[in-house]
């Protein structure tokens, strides 16, 4: 043992030097004149660059096909609800508010399950059960959303209808946004389409918290459990604070799946442009809209309206991820604070 | 800091990645009807003719295109049909990108105006407008009047067991269950038609929602595609919804008897769709832009339309504009025997009278493409 330990020392001792010296001799070279790495720099950069170029070049087609519908129509498109391409008007708030609403239902259901099913896989479940179970979990990953729309239809839908909102309604009715519609349910509406997106943002969300919680440096763990900490508090104090952040950029990155699915949304949302207090009744989302109306849309300003919505999209998406950048920059300042404070 | 930064590029990844799918979406679409244009060169002693356009008409085109190039007629003739939607079809050929386009609704003089040359509309066979419902007990028999069909899209008849609907219907068991409205949702030839019947028959829908490839609908889920509203009606008791006779048909859903212009409840077959066809007598139009909705005539079904292939009186080139022309030739002839097993009605002998003179019409250069049949 002794010896071990004595001979491991020296070894980390000469890796200090060592790899500063690998550090500062990479420095070296990149300011050397190397065919090889000239060439590598400028593919790479080349690659870096079609981003940017791709995104800007969709951006100024998009606002140039919106131009009629952005002039015509101007701020009035974000507020007013009337969609009606026979009289040429225009406006984006049902979409907006369908996407939105959607997509953060869809959070609601899909996050705290995620993690249940990550926290499971990493610190509780027998090791003989974890590969299968996530293995099957990412597997949802790859059914086809048009899979998932039609399961939505014809398996869900009527359950919904016949058993879960009726029961919803009895318990939580007193609530306007668990009430059944006057007109009836058919089980296609915002609570559908919110409950699809949760099952197809589940698995991006649990694997990657899965990574990241696996992440959590062992010594950690085993400190706090050699403090008497319970498996749960090592959970909440430990193991979670520590994979905050990345559990962050987990739920945004589901959230971006929801904001742009298209096919199964469109297939149980119901597809009507109404903002409604219910979660039952019938909604619209940015893209469906497009999906649905830009192969028939002949009329120009109609077509304008559909681009805008698409720019609004682009914008939503871009504010919500701007938004959970800040988030996981404060977070992880927030904690870097607390430990510098001393406060736990 | 590591880890932050790889879950803020993952981040950022994600933005892009779900911003630009919905455009990827878009400009597919477009490109689907410009990259048909380009391989329209002749080689080899192979015609290839490109169309693209309305969806309904699909089937039957396509089972035209095999028999077709099955003949000997067709020999060295190549026609690909990319069904776009009618809006992409008259996009198409307004560009020139296609050789000939399709449509279900006839051109607007603000579309024809549009396209570089003069354009031909084609009647190339006849569909129509069903309405299908699900009403438990009640497989056949349910008669609707112009007057409650629109009450019932405008949310104004609510219930089943509504007066105006036992009305028609003192037979049968009509359920105290409200109505469930299924409506396309993606722009559609079908809904153009149905709409247009409405506003048609009743001035309320005409000044309240009006008539297009897409409306704002006063109530009512929306589904996409035919196989939507099927998938939609089927599911839920209680609703109606309008779909494509063929797919209604094809899959056996129970449809409702509609009251036609001569105060009779009519069902929707062949027969009568060909009868409303029929019904327009010699009162077709000379460019055959024609609505055969709610026609005359006891046997007329009221919602039956035409679907047009259009193409260019003048042809650029004589030997594509020939091929083209000998193809469509065959179509309004023999071509329409496929029809009815694809259940569409066969073109009335008066209309393929109008299409050949029409066809005749068609020059390059002058002179005449088609060489005598």
């Amino acid at each position: 043992m002794k010896d071990a330990a004595a001979s491991e020392l020296p070894t980390d001792k000469e890796l200090v030097p060592a790899s500063t010296k690998v550090a500062r001799a990479t420095r070296k070279t990149n300011r050397d004149v190397n065919a090889g790495d000239r060439i590598f720099r400028g593919v790479t950069t080349f690659f870096a660059g079609l981003v940017v170029v791709t995104l800007a070049a969709v951006a100024i087609q998009l606002v140039m096909t919106a131009w009629p519908s952005l002039s015509k129509f101007g701020f009035h498109f974000l507020y007013t609800r009337d969609w009606n391409p026979v009289e040429d008007e225009f406006g984006a708030l049902p979409f907006l508010y369908g996407t939105v609403v959607s997509s953060t239902l869809a959070l609601c259901i899909a996050v705290p399950i995620a993690l249940g099913i990550a926290i499971f896989l990493t610190e509780l479940a027998p090791p003989w059960m974890r590969s299968p179970v996530s293995f099957l979990v990412e597997l949802l990953a790859a059914v086809p959303s048009v899979v998932y729309g039609l399961w939505g239809i014809f398996v869900l839908a009527p359950w919904l209808r016949d058993t879960v909102e009726p029961g919803i309604s009895k318990v939580l009715g007193f609530i306007p946004m668990f009430r059944v519609p006057e007109s009836g349910s058919t089980g296609l509406g915002m609570f559908t389409a919110g409950l699809i997106l949760s099952i197809m943002i589940l698995p991006t969300i649990s694997s990657i918290a899965r990574e990241v919680l696996k992440a959590t440096p062992l010594p950690l763990r085993e400190g706090a459990l050699a403090l008497g900490s319970t498996r749960w508090e090592v959970v909440r104090y430990v193991i979670l604070p520590y994979a905050r952040s990345g559990i962050v950029g987990a739920i945004i990155l589901g959230l971006g799946r929801a904001l742009g699915e298209t096919m199964a949304v469109t297939m149980v949302i119901g597809n009507s442009p109404n903002i409604s207090a219910s979660l039952f009744a019938p909604s619209y989302t940015m893209a469906s809209i497009i999906a649905n109306e830009f192969t028939e849309a002949t009329g120009k300003i109609h077509l304008a309206a559909l681009a805008e919505i698409g720019l609004l999209l682009f914008v939503v998406t871009f504010i919500l991820n701007v938004l959970a950048r800040l988030l996981v920059w404060r977070v992880a300042a927030g904690r870097r604070y607390k430990t510098a404070g001393g406060r736990t | 800091m590591i880890s932050l930064l790889r879950v803020s590029s993952v981040v950022l990844g994600c933005a892009i990645g779900s911003a630009m799918l919905s455009l990827a979406g878009c400009s597919k679409k477009d490109d689907s009807s410009s990259t048909t244009t380009t391989g329209t060169t002749t080689s080899g002693g192979t015609v290839s003719l490109n169309g693209a356009g309305a969806t309904f008409p699909n089937p039957l085109y396509t089972k035209w295109i095999s028999d077709y190039s099955a003949l000997p007629a067709g020999h060295g003739v190549k026609v690909n049909y990319q069904s776009v939607g009618s809006g992409g079809g008259i996009k198409a050929i307004s560009d020139q990108t296609v050789d000939f386009g399709a449509t279900d609704a006839p051109l607007t003089d603000e579309e024809a105006g549009k396209a570089p040359g003069k354009l031909l509309h084609i009647p190339t066979t006849l569909g129509a407008v069903v309405l299908t419902y699900n009403l438990d007990g009640i497989k056949t028999g349910l008669k609707l009047s112009p007057e409650v069909l629109a009450g019932i899209f405008l949310g104004d008849i609510k219930s089943w067991d509504d007066p105006k609907i036992k009305a028609d219907n003192a037979a049968l068991p009509l359920p105290k269950k409200s109505i469930s409205i299924v409506h396309r949702t993606d722009g559609s030839g079908t809904t153009e038609v149905f709409t247009q019947y409405l506003a048609q028959v009743s001035p309320d829908w005409k000044t309240k929602v009006g008539a297009g490839k897409s409306v704002k609908w006063p109530t009512g889920n929306g589904a996409k595609g035919n196989e939507g509203v099927t998938g939609n009606v089927t599911n839920t008791p209680g609703s109606i919804g309008y779909v494509e006779l063929a797919y209604a048909a094809q899959n056996n859903l129970a449809v409702a008897y509609l009251k036609n212009h001569a105060g009779k409840f009519v069902s929707p077959t062949l027969d009568a769709i060909s009868a409303a066809a029929a019904a327009m007598g010699d009162k077709v139009p000379d460019d055959l832009r024609m609505s055969i909705l709610d026609p005359d005539g006891d046997a007329s079904y009221p919602i039956s339309s035409f679907t047009y292939v259009l193409l260019y009186a003048e042809q650029k080139d004589a030997a594509k504009g020939g091929a083209l022309v000998s193809f469509l030739w065959w179509g309004i002839h023999d071509g329409q025997k496929a029809a009815p097993g694809l259940h569409y009605a066969p073109l009335p002998a008066a209309i393929v009278t109008r299409d050949e003179a029409k066809l005749k019409s068609i020059t390059s250069g002058g002179k005449a493409v088609l060489a005598a049949p």
